[in-house]
């Protein structure tokens, strides 16, 4: 049945608008209603939430959200706003995917919107004594000078219950009793990768609840967006993984493509394509220095450096940068390959093949390895479902969540290639993963490298890109899961709203699940097997 | 006199760009003047001081990545007795600042610049870091960390080359040692009250 | 056997010629009191210079296992002046005292472990006639005085105020404690295997032969435990998680700065050694040379090389041993550091205590 007339079937009221993507405009009376019967859908359940993204449509607030069907990987977008600014109001859905947790937690940091029966509705990114809610359009950019005050923790998260007379009724859910034996980790800290901070409650040595705090690198990069051009965009998608550099600014060009209808020539993408393994393999070798870092291994650390040194070559040559490379533009990419691309690449992969077996020595077959990573912090598959936990960190669980098989863009339906899926859900699987993802991007580049057509790499465009009204949406596989590129113009030179879902917002939030019970040593090695960049978490 | 031109191994001191400011120190030093057993004793600790650099990091974001290639095999910052990157505050001299300061970031970097022992530098990499960069409009960016702290040396670049890493810690090399032992920068920051 | 060269390169005469020499000009207890200030002096003096040769040693090693250079720049080729350079930085740090603190313990833990740590180095015999602190309970003495260091680093924790530097001094104290009961069974097995607790008793019982091949396989398993035990006790990988860097900052001294920093830095590098030290007295022959039994020219020609050569040469050559552990693998976790010792270690090393002891009795032991 198509899922326009399911949805009509249950709510019947629900029109639907086709600028761009198909959005389902929900009232918000039989908001909750819907989403309950989408989540239990006997035959085709939408059990993966991508996204809630906040919304300040002027005269209301609102959130659209971004289902998926993890067995028919169908798509769709729900949409639903409230025109009370002074409070609004819309009911939380934490209780059908635990991602929107602390999706909604984003979205009342950013719009101040109340959902109600989210537990813990504190503010994600911003301090708690932050005045107003930045992404609304009638945010004063002034009203938050810097404030050097050191910042109190919030140990009591408010919660909010709608009255029997709709009046909003604020509860209080203890995050942290006094009692509790709470260390603080982060923003200063080695293994956190970045500015991430997180408070534990331990009990001895043992893990009892982690609550991540974020917003320590938090830019602000969505909200400036809507005060750039298009083209300007691009350069921050480059800041936001950097360890994805490549992939995220593939998603946003070709969102902006798409709803420009620019149409890129072959080879750009195969380009783009090779690129994009490229970063992958990139990313994965430094998470493999990472995470034996973390584990106090200092020797394989260097491994990992030493081949992710060669990749850098690579891009350096094409591209000029080593970490962010500014390479993709819309209509295509920013230069064309480097006559010796080609051959260096094809002596990487060789190399890369022959020397993998070194990782898998010093590290992989280490009875201490096996012993800290094995059965440490499993993730079933309905919970990395329900988080959202896309990436390695999902496939890790058993579940099936690629974006380049099930949605492909580039030329990844030209290529063949395996999906690399555990089923043990622990920090090990993880691990073997990754591993086995650069075998697999090493044998996607092989396939595409010789066959790289002739052409032009970038198609020319208007100097001045408009982007009829619409919402559009555009998802990649990065190295660290789905990353998606939102985009609401309303026909100007400068997105109306520009939302990035963030890979690592849903595996930060995992953390707590698969940390509780085990160690402090087995929170850095979860923390690290997870693979996390912060300033993707906060943007 | 002791003062002379700082030495940095194998880099001549005429390839360095900015000699005119380092020049503005000597000229300085020259003149408040210090009797040459001191001098002597002064150059001593400043070799010591500045061959053993030992960085305390607060990495944020992109830059962090890039000194981790500093540390590895190609680059290995460990010949330059860069090595040690300590994780307590009180064990570090250098505090490296990688990556955006935003306003949430910003007092927990006072305060770790606080903690740091004397004798404290503090380097600036990244353009972010320096003047917030790309995020310079963005209503949580602070930009420029030296409103917070004081700046020794900025490493531009978004992120910085390792080479760059290495032109800017030599530069704070060349900085230490023209300072005086006996004479005030054994505390950058006045003592706090005693309550 | 032929002991000539041993009697030759043997301090024993110097220093009673030394000490006869004082006593001809002042009363004995004054030249005595000399004596030990100058051994001290000594003894510090080489303390510290063992530290910078390991710190350096350790460098130079984990650079060429990681495929870098290492220091290469301080100081003429090679950077070995990068840790004299470092010494110096560290000693005109700023000692940053915590208000909220308890400043009795804070200030008195880092000499504890600097103590401990000295007084099981001055056990160390270092040749024929150089030995400092020689008794008959020797070998009881340096457990006993082993132990001193632990007390220094719980109050380091404790006193710091500092929930890391807590969780660093707890997880060493229970770690510490623990594998001090496998290395007392092992030492007590050596001490079966050559008659005496004294220290230069069993370096000299080892004069046909070392312990390692005198007790063959229970030496040979013996050895290996001393080694996993001794590594546990410096703190060292993969037994650092008092350390834990990546989890813990810097442990139990993440709140201290400048000189009694340095304290720590120096006592963990030479318990490394000092473990090496014991590791090559009990099992590898200490300062005596390798003799073969019944080969009298071989050992002759072996005894030309010094005592003291020999020593250094067999405790470098177990700090490399362990060196190479430590920058080989990773970290474990408390509990498997502790299952490891209570469930493995120790009834391994009880039961190479009884080995020991029957080999020793139905004499199968050369």
């Amino acid at each position: 049945m198509d899922i326009k007339d399911k949805i009509l079937k249950i709510v019947p009221e629900v029109t639907f608008t086709e600028q761009g993507d198909t959005v389902a405009v929900v009232p918000l009376a039989s908001f909750r209603k819907l989403a309950e019967a989408l989540r239990h859908d006997p035959e085709d359940a939408m059990d993966f939430m991508r996204d809630i993204v906040g919304m300040d449509w002027g005269e209301t607030l609102g959130a659209l959200y971004y289902l998926e069907s993890t067995t028919s990987n169908r798509r769709i977008t729900l949409r639903t706003e409230t025109d009370n600014r002074e409070n609004p109001v819309i009911p939380s859905v934490c209780d059908l995917w635990a991602t929107a947790q602390i999706k909604e937690r984003e979205a009342h940091d950013f719009f101040g919107i109340i959902f109600t029966g989210n537990p813990d509705l504190r503010r994600l990114f911003l301090r708690e004594d932050w005045v107003g809610y930045p992404f609304r359009k009638d945010y004063d950019m002034k009203s938050n000078p810097l404030n050097m005050t050191n910042e109190e923790d919030d140990d009591v998260a408010p919660t909010y219950e709608l009255g029997s007379k709709g009046e909003l009724i604020c509860g209080k859910n203890v995050v942290f009793a006094p009692e509790e034996f709470v260390i603080n980790m982060g923003p200063q800290h080695p293994s956190t990768h970045g500015a991430l901070r997180m408070r534990i409650s331990l009990d001895g040595e043992t893990v009892k609840r982690v609550d991540p705090v974020c917003g320590y690198i938090h830019r602000g990069i969505e909200k400036m967006n809507e005060s750039l051009t298009y083209p300007q965009t691009l350069a921050l998608t480059d800041r936001l993984d950097y360890l994805s550099a490549h992939q995220s600014r593939h998603a946003l060009c070709m969102c902006i493509e798409k709803a420009a209808g620019i149409e890129i020539s072959e080879r750009a993408k195969y380009i783009r394509t090779i690129m994009d393994e490229l970063q992958r393999i990139d990313s994965h070798l430094l998470y493999f220095s990472c995470l034996v870092l973390d584990m106090g291994g200092f020797t394989p650390f260097f491994y990992g450096f030493r081949e992710r040194e060669m990749v850098l070559d690579i891009f350096e040559e094409t591209t000029g940068g080593r970490l962010i490379q500014n390479y993709n533009m819309i209509g295509g990419v920013q230069a064309d390959l480097h006559p010796d691309f080609q051959k260096k690449v094809k002596a990487f992969i060789k190399h890369m093949r022959g020397i993998v077996h070194e990782y898998h020595e010093i590290f992989t077959g280490n009875v201490i390895v096996t012993s800290r990573m094995k059965g440490v912090g499993v993730l079933s598959r309905e919970d990395v479902i329900s988080y959202g936990a896309t990436g390695g960190t999902g496939r890790a669980s058993g579940w099936s969540n690629d974006v380049r098989k099930h949605h492909p863009y580039g030329v990844y339906d030209k290529v063949e290639f395996k999906e690399i899926l555990r089923t043990e859900g622990d920090s090990f699987a993880r691990y073997m993963v990754r591993m086995d993802e650069i075998m697999e991007s090493l044998h996607i580049i092989e396939q595409l490298i010789d066959n790289i057509p002739e052409g032009e790499y970038r198609v020319k465009t208007k100097p001045i890109i408009r982007v009829p009204e619409g919402i559009y949406s555009q998802s990649v596989e990065t190295s660290r899961g789905e990353f998606d590129v939102i985009l609401e113009s309303h026909g100007d030179k400068s997105p109306y709203r520009l939302h990035y879902r963030s890979a690592c917002l849903p595996l930060v939030h995992t953390l707590d699940k698969a940390c509780r019970g085990w160690k402090i040593a087995d929170l850095i090695v979860i923390g690290a097997s997870i693979d996390l960049v912060i300033p993707d978490i906060d943007r | 006199m002791g003062m002379k031109q700082p030495k940095i191994r194998s880099m001549k001191y005429e390839e360095f760009k900015n000699n005119d400011y380092l020049e503005h120190m000597v000229e300085e030093l020259r003149e408040q003047g210090v009797n040459v057993a001191v001098s002597k004793l002064d150059d001593l600790i400043n070799w010591g001081r500045s061959n053993s650099v030992w960085s305390f990091l607060l990495g944020t974001s992109c830059c962090a990545i890039e000194f981790m290639a500093l540390g590895a095999a190609r680059y290995d910052m460990a010949r330059f007795g860069f090595e040690v990157t300590r994780n307590s505050p009180r064990q570090g001299d250098v505090l490296l600042v990688m990556g955006t300061i935003t306003h949430r970031c910003a007092p927990l970097m006072k305060r770790l610049y606080d903690q740091l022992a004397e004798p404290k530098y503090v380097i600036a990499v990244g353009g972010c870091t320096i003047s917030g960069g790309p995020f310079k409009n963005s209503y949580h960016v602070v930009d420029g960390i030296n409103q917070i702290v004081p700046v020794d040396v900025y490493i531009p670049g978004c992120p910085p080359r390792p080479e760059a890493f290495y032109y800017g810690l030599m530069q704070l090399q060349r900085k230490i040692k023209l300072e005086h032992f006996f004479g005030g920068v054994n505390r950058k920051q006045p003592k706090p009250e005693e309550d | 056997m032929n002991n000539s060269f041993l009697d030759y390169y043997s301090l024993q005469p110097v220093t009673s010629w030394i000490h006869d020499a004082l006593c001809s000009v002042m009363p004995e207890a004054l030249a005595i009191f000399l004596e030990c200030v100058v051994i001290g002096v000594v003894l510090v003096a080489l303390y510290a210079v063992l530290a910078i040769i390991l710190i350096y040693m350790e460098r130079k090693v984990c650079a060429a296992f990681q495929c870098r250079i290492g220091p290469n720049r301080v100081g003429g080729k090679g950077g070995l002046m990068q840790v004299p350079a470092d010494v110096l930085k560290i000693l005109t740090k700023e000692i940053i005292r915590l208000k909220n603190s308890d400043h009795l313990l804070y200030d008195l833990a880092p000499y504890l472990v600097i103590l401990a740590s000295i007084l099981t180095f001055s056990c160390l015999p270092w040749n024929k006639g150089a030995q400092v602190l020689d008794m008959n309970i020797g070998i009881l003495f340096v457990l006993a005085a082993s132990s001193i260091g632990v007390v220094g680093i719980l109050l380091a924790g404790w006193a710091s105020n500092n929930k890391y530097t807590m969780i660093g001094a707890v997880r060493s104290g229970a770690m510490i404690i623990s594998y001090e009961l496998s290395m007392g069974i092992i030492v007590l097995a050596m001490v079966v295997l050559s008659e005496t607790t004294s220290l230069s008793g069993i370096v000299e019982g080892q004069a046909n032969g070392w312990n390692i091949f005198k007790g063959h396989i229970a030496a040979i398993l013996a050895f290996v435990v001393f080694l996993i035990a001794g590594n546990a006790e410096a703190n060292r990988g993969p037994f650092d998680l008092a350390e834990a860097e990546q989890e813990l900052l810097a442990g139990y001294h993440t709140e201290y700065s400048g000189l009694h920093f340095g304290f720590f830095y120096l006592a963990e590098y030479l318990n490394l050694f000092i473990t090496a030290g014991f590791a090559s007295t009990l099992f590898l022959g200490g300062w005596m040379p390798l003799h073969v039994a019944g080969l009298d020219a071989f050992n002759n020609v072996m005894d030309y090389i010094p005592g003291f050569v020999w020593f250094f040469g067999k405790t470098f050559f177990v700090v490399w041993l362990l060196m190479w552990i430590k920058w080989t693998f990773v970290r474990l976790r408390i509990d498997q550091v502790l299952t490891f010792e209570w469930k493995y270690l120790m009834p391994t090393s009880l039961l190479l205590l009884v080995l020991m002891v029957v080999l020793k009795v139905s004499g199968l032991v050369f």
